[in-house]
């Protein structure tokens, strides 16, 4: 009994946090402010995903999104100049509408994906499912191709990095 | 689920530390702010231009190359709980992953991308 209402206290935190923190990340001025907030999102999904009982999921989640890919997006808007004008804050264009239109339509199918699914019935699998010695004996021996595959797509990822980022010798 | 419980402790004790350290400070220490205390810092001269400019893309050949080796490691950790179960097998399949990953390193490093020119 004690177990489910701290599960529930637990998961009550974390989903009121994620929301917070990605409406607090889309609103912010500064980007990187917005990336700082973007990393508590990621850590709070990560505390869902544990609460789902997928312990790899989580920890990936925090090694690789709140880690790795979170260095990147800041890297990003180091590199790309951000800071605009007045007169291009709150202007109509094109691609803003396209952009408001396709992101209705993402959350629209979301819901309705929610409604068809009832998604509210799931329950989360038993505890061996997620956890890294049970995600480690499926990949390792019964997915043992795709998990080779993985790092050849790794060194796809190097070779593109290089060829993009490099300034070739004249 | 019981044995994760050590990683919320230790959330919770980081973050005590990280607002006791941080707190301790706001309320001891003594501010008197001035004109001159609060402007940006550039080697005694006062700022010219924009203080946010544009960085070469040098360095964002290190945040993607972190990136693929971070996703390297990930994989080693459940390779690595069950690493006694799959004895020799395991070993050999991890060997091999880290030889195809080992290419792309030589690869990058024959290039020269690992230097700053």
């Amino acid at each position: 009994m004690a177990e489910i209402v701290f599960k529930w206290i637990v998961f009550f935190i974390a989903s009121i946090l994620s929301i917070f923190s990605s409406v607090m990340m889309v609103t912010r001025k500064n980007p990187v402010h917005s990336a700082l907030w973007l990393v508590v999102t990621f850590i709070s999904l990560a505390v869902l995903y544990f609460l789902l009982n997928a312990t790899f999921i989580a920890i990936s989640q925090v090694i690789v999104y709140a880690g790795a890919i979170m260095m990147l997006f800041l890297f990003v808007i180091m590199l790309i100049h951000l800071e605009k004008g007045p007169e291009e804050i709150g202007k109509m264009t094109v691609s803003r509408i396209f952009a408001v239109v396709l992101t209705v339509l993402l959350f629209v199918e979301i819901l309705v994906g929610v409604y068809f699914y009832r998604a509210w019935t799931v329950k989360p699998e038993p505890m061996p499912f997620g956890d890294p010695k049970t995600v480690g004996k499926l990949l390792y021996t019964k997915y043992l191709f795709p998990f080779e595959i993985a790092s050849v797509l790794l060194l796809v990822g190097i070779i593109g990095a290089v060829v993009l980022a490099k300034r070739r010798k004249m | 689920m019981k044995e994760y419980l050590g990683i919320l402790i230790i959330i919770l004790l980081s973050s005590l530390v990280a607002i006791l350290i941080v707190g301790i400070s706001y309320f001891l220490g003594e501010r008197k702010p001035k004109k001159v205390k609060l402007l940006p810092y550039e080697c005694g001269m006062t700022t010219i231009g924009p203080s946010r400019r544009r960085i070469s893309v040098k360095y964002y050949i290190f945040a993607m190359l972190f990136l693929i080796f971070d996703i390297e490691v990930l994989f080693m950790y459940p390779w690595a709980v069950i690493t006694k179960d799959l004895k020799l097998f395991g070993f050999v399949e991890m060997f091999i992953f880290i030889v195809i990953l080992l290419i792309g390193y030589f690869y990058v490093w024959r290039k020269g991308a690992l230097e700053w020119e």
